[in-house]
């Protein structure tokens, strides 16, 4: 907890994007599992991810970061190949 | 053209890396809203200071002591975005007049929500479009106040139920027709008004950076799918976002200096039942609700495939004056 004493004027923020600090991994039920040889590198979960949480490796395929994917499996229903499944979280 | 000559389109190999709407904001799983945002600010870069209503893209974005935003960015009421990002963008301008800072193009931009853009900041917006205030004006439409719990806006379509326009007996939900403010911007005789949706994320992109680059005010209608209010699968956001497309329920256009030009549905109309269908706020309509939507969706695609005809025919007439 920060004490009001110790706020910025006007409450401002001045760390930009300090909201990477909070993990909404944990509000996830299912987790996305990619199949590399059935992916075609296009991109599309990296695009259409609402949180970011897709960032691209070295080999140019995109892996998830599950710190921060909340499970919607909008990159397992808009992968065009259809490498990508949503498994249940234990 | 005011459009900047420079800027021919994203590329989809070669879209901008940069994320300056950082993970770990608190929007609901599928969000829409928080995906457009994050490709508009791809698309313009880290330039640019936005003022931004209370909504919820607002809410998700900055939980005290945090903040989603990797630009300098202002929480404003309901009603004045558009008139926060106008003082911001006379304040830059007369601190580089004055020489307090170095001259160079930052661009301002004003993000609210259907509520404060349709209903609550519809003079704020007015009248900032009307001054010619160099900005850009984007309106994230998720169709009713989503963070409040689903109540119905002025942007609400004909037949979706929400918690203030609930479906039964004696209602069918919302009664009125959808306010169409991608029009009403329009009607000022500003340079630039686009619709776009996630979903055609290139056509997004690009609109986002052409409004961005133009001189002039310029206004962005977003359709933005929400799994929550909208009761579908979070994994359908988008495919809905399509699907409002390929239907017609929301085309993409663009208006530059007056002139129409569609971009989608460039093929026929899939039928409307599809996008209905797929979400639980339009499960009570009957076959006769759904016609009636239908002839609606067909007169409004009719009349801006009118309006884009005429746009080249009013052209060869202005030269020919």
């Amino acid at each position: 907890m920060i004490s009001w004493q110790k706020l910025n004027l006007g409450a401002t923020i001045t760390e930009p994007g300090n909201a990477r600090q909070f993990l909404t991994g944990d509000w996830r039920t299912q987790r996305p599992v990619l199949d590399k040889d059935a992916c075609i590198r296009c991109g599309r979960c990296w695009v259409y991810c609402p949180e970011a949480a897709y960032k691209e490796d070295g080999d140019g395929y995109f892996s998830c970061d599950l710190n921060y994917c909340k499970g919607c499996g909008i990159c397992a229903q808009e992968c065009p190949v259809g490498a990508i499944t949503m498994v249940l979280e234990e | 053209m005011a459009v900047a000559k420079d800027f021919s389109g994203f590329k989809a190999r070669e879209l901008p890396k940069g994320e300056y709407f950082s993970p770990g904001h608190r929007a609901c799983q599928g969000c829409g809203g928080a995906l457009a945002i994050r490709l508009i600010l791809k698309a313009i870069g880290n330039r640019v200071i936005i003022a931004s209503a209370t909504g919820c893209m607002e809410i998700i974005s900055s939980p005290f002591p945090q903040t989603a935003w990797e630009v300098p960015w202002i929480h404003v009421a309901f009603e004045n975005a558009a008139a926060v990002a106008s003082g911001v963008e006379a304040a830059l301008k007369a601190l580089m007049r004055k020489g307090k800072l170095k001259k160079e193009k930052i661009f301002v931009l004003a993000i609210a929500g259907d509520g404060g853009t349709a209903d609550i900041g519809l003079q704020a917006l007015s009248g900032a479009l009307e001054r010619g205030h160099d900005f850009v004006y984007v309106c994230i439409d998720n169709e009713a106040y989503m963070n409040t719990g689903i109540q119905r806006s002025s942007s609400t379509p004909f037949g979706a139920r929400t918690t203030t326009s609930p479906a039964g007996k004696k209602s069918i939900g919302q009664m009125t027709n959808k306010k169409n403010v991608a029009e009403i911007a329009v009607a000022h005789h500003i340079p630039y008004v686009a619709t776009v949706c996630p979903s055609h994320y290139i056509d997004l992109m690009n609109k986002a950076k052409k409004a961005a680059l133009i001189s002039g005010p310029a206004y962005i209608h977003c359709l933005s799918p929400c799994p929550t209010g909208w009761r579908c699968a979070p994994n359908l956001s988008i495919e809905i976002g399509r699907l409002a497309v390929e239907t017609g329920v929301f085309p993409l256009y663009e208006v530059i200096n007056g002139k129409y030009k569609i971009q989608y549905p460039h093929r026929r109309l899939k039928p409307v039942r599809e996008y209905l269908q797929l979400q639980g706020r339009f499960r009570h309509l009957t076959d006769e609700y759904i016609e009636l939507i239908q002839k609606k969706v067909n007169e409004e695609m009719a009349r801006l495939r009118a309006m884009e005809k005429f746009g080249s025919f009013y052209e060869t007439v202005m030269a020919n004056l």
